[in-house]
């Protein structure tokens, strides 16, 4: 039996999607570079030290003394080792990521949430988007929107946008039956018991998918920066092509400290939701 | 009359609930549908009308349809069959918006397990209700506060729902109910999450509640003991049907069938029935009539005492049969004569509240309404007998105008 034609099909649908939408993509493409720049731009205008005494401000404010010690520090470190340029562009970069993945990911959780049809359709799909491996989902990217940050976004998106789908439908789903039928039972419109009590409710439960989200966006960076978008990820995967250990360490060391700094900074996010739990 | 009237409802739950209807009316049992069809028939075929201002009690063990029925009455969940009035309207035809309406201005709920939002403050909880209606916020909150305070838990009103107790939680769920203004209540097993000593509080709460407000309110319950203290009226379900319908004391004494029988044959009687289900008609004499006149009246039935009363049959006191000869012998008035000194009992009093007055009084009682009417007597015997379950032994309410048989009178010594 010969080879089915797979690899054809899947190249004849995206040449045809790359010719017929091309100014859609193309639409697309410059609302992502504008976010991506307008977020870099803001971060290098600032001043390191600057940026870096807001950032410990905003850990202290959020988390306690020892969260903002080891803000304070690990960013230093990153300036310090001359780092720092490059981190903010991953920075940008993340957040774009998790922007786009909360705009999309949050109204798709609440569709599953509140429909089975839709949940039936969306589940399979996340299936396939966090198995199929991100490198190829890089190819059609490439092909879509170029080299550059765009498609390293778009990448970030789709490998990381499963998590908030599928937390905020189950946190919506997880809210006792009982506070449901007592929001029906007062009148309230399907739009009424989502915004004060469903969403309210499920706040913890999407703040985790979020957090998830940018978790998991931060891990494509390196895989990004091959098809040429800027920042630590590059310096990382320059070190690995010309075997340079000590400025792999320090690049990949950065990205450490990003990544425990957002983290902890949602999941603070989540426990002082969790605690304040007034409107 | 009528605020609530559900004619032939009828709830099944599974995938073709239209297809199960019919076997139904083929005759089909619940048994035979689920082992056949997998489908459940919750409600099967109820009907009932509910009256402006009672305490409609829906009763049953779990599983027989009581919470499924009383989700019906404001459609969280929807009748496979049958309608539902509500001031004349069917809601099972009414569109959303009517629905919502409906919701919001006339039915409101208290849940079992209280159902408060959690991120909410009390007051804000209560204050939701008005809040979806888009009431202004000054508003709503000044008449969350009187809810509240209504419930006596002005103190607490921006407390979280979690730091309050059981019981303080479901007078939350209680205020919040109240708050709209409803003409229903619909109240589904919500005082079984707590624990006795509280429910019994709560049960007079509500009691006292109702004196003031007379909402309509159906009350869901599995508690025989709560459904008899609190009930005007008790609607008995099984397996989705209507086993009985009826005032508590009809229930207790009249039970439709075996199952109502077994149901209510551990329930303390003296807890149930009240003083007016065991007096009997009194014979009473005006106090311008002279002794000789008394003396024929008693003899003609066969008694030794008759209440005094005036005009209005407002109770003046008692006379003894002795008292009359003597003062027939010395012409004196029955204003000489009447001891005025008599023991009165209120006529919605129960039985066990009587035991220790009637035990101790030389005369028959006297039972009176609020406005000192005299309504009828009791005599030990009666009350023996009706604790015994000896409907031989009860007279009818006073609303059947009979005379007093002269037999029962009789033992009034």
């Amino acid at each position: 039996m010969s080879k089915l034609p797979l690899d054809k099909w899947v190249e004849s649908i995206v040449d045809a999607l790359e010719t017929g939408l091309k100014p859609l993509f193309h639409v697309i493409s410059v609302i992502i570079e504008g976010i991506v720049n307008g977020i870099a731009n803001t971060f290098h205008w600032l001043p390191a030290l600057v940026f870096i005494v807001l950032a410990t401000a905003l850990g202290y404010y959020l988390g306690k003394w020892k969260f903002a010690a080891f803000t304070a520090i690990g960013l230093l470190l990153i300036d310090n080792l001359g780092l720092w340029d490059h981190t903010v562009d991953t920075l940008a970069l993340v957040l774009t990521s998790a922007i786009l993945s909360i705009v999309i990911g949050v109204p798709l959780g609440i569709g599953s949430a509140q429909s089975d049809r839709v949940r039936g359709i969306v589940t399979p799909l996340l299936d396939f988007m966090q198995t199929m491996p991100a490198f190829v989902y890089l190819i059609p990217a490439v092909t879509f929107f170029g080299l550059g940050v765009v498609p390293g976004v778009i990448a970030s998106v789709i490998f990381a946008v499963p998590p908030t789908i599928r937390l905020t439908n189950l946190g919506i789903r997880q809210v006792p039956e009982d506070l449901v039928e007592a929001a029906e039972a007062f009148g309230s419109t399907s739009r009424q018991k989502l915004f004060k009590l469903q969403i309210p409710l499920a706040m913890p439960s999407i703040m985790t998918g979020i957090n998830q989200t940018i978790m998991l966006s931060l891990s494509m960076v390196v895989i990004a920066s091959m098809i040429g978008a800027q920042g630590i990820g590059a310096d990382v995967y320059g070190a690995v092509t010309q075997i340079k250990t000590g400025e792999g360490f320090e690049a990949g060391l950065a990205i450490v400290v990003l990544a425990i700094v957002l983290d902890r900074m949602t999941q603070h996010i989540v426990r002082k939701n969790r605690r304040g739990s007034n409107v | 009359m009528a605020i609530i009237e559900v004619n032939q409802v009828t709830k099944v739950f599974g995938t073709d609930p239209e297809s199960i209807l019919r076997l139904m009316d083929d005759g089909w049992n619940k048994e035979k549908i689920y082992r056949e069809r997998k489908h459940t028939v919750g409600v099967n075929n109820v009907s009932f009308s509910v009256n402006e201002g009672e305490i409609f009690v829906i009763m049953g063990l779990s599983g027989s349809g009581k919470s499924t029925l009383v989700r019906m009455l404001n459609r969280l969940i929807e009748p496979t069959r049958g309608s539902i009035a509500i001031h004349g309207k069917d809601i099972v035809k009414m569109n959303k918006e009517g629905l919502i309406k409906v919701r919001q201005k006339q039915i409101s709920m208290v849940f079992q397990k209280f159902a408060l939002f959690p991120h909410r403050t009390v007051v804000e909880n209560v204050e939701y209700g008005l809040e979806v209606q888009g009431v202004d916020k000054a508003v709503r909150r000044k008449k969350a506060i009187e809810s509240l305070t209504l419930v006596g838990l002005g103190d607490w009103a921006n407390s979280l729902p979690s730091q309050l107790s059981g019981g303080m939680q479901q007078r939350v769920g209680l205020a919040r109910a109240l708050a709209n203004d409803p003409d229903i209540l619909l109240m589904d097993e919500a005082f079984s999450a707590l624990d006795p000593l509280i429910r019994k509080e709560m049960q007079d709460e509500l009691l006292e509640l109702q004196e003031k407000m007379k909402k309509t309110i159906i009350f869901i319950t599995h508690d025989l003991d709560e459904a008899l203290r609190i009930g005007d009226r008790i609607l008995l379900m099984k397996d989705g049907g209507v086993v009985q319908v009826g005032t508590p004391e009809e229930v207790m004494t009249n039970p439709a069938n075996e199952y109502v029988e077994r149901f209510v044959e551990d329930v303390d009687l003296s807890k149930v029935l009240t003083a007016s289900s065991v007096m009997r008609r009194p014979e009473t004499i005006g106090l311008d009539r002279g002794p000789r006149v008394a003396l024929q009246l008693m003899r003609e039935s066969g008694i030794s005492n008759l209440f005094v009363v005036d005009r209005g049959r407002r109770l003046i006191g008692v006379i003894t049969a002795e008292d009359a000869s003597v003062a027939v012998r010395e012409g004196r008035t029955l204003e000489d004569i009447v001891i005025r000194d008599v023991a009165v009992v209120d006529k919605d009093k129960l039985l066990y509240q009587l035991f220790d007055i009637c035990s101790t009084s030389k005369h028959p009682v006297a039972v009176v309404n609020s406005n000192n009417r005299l309504m009828g007597v009791i005599v030990r015997g009666a009350v023996l007998g009706a604790l015994a379950g000896n409907p031989d032994q009860r007279t009818e309410q006073p609303a059947e105008v009979k005379p007093a048989s002269t037999e029962g009178v009789s033992a009034n010594v």
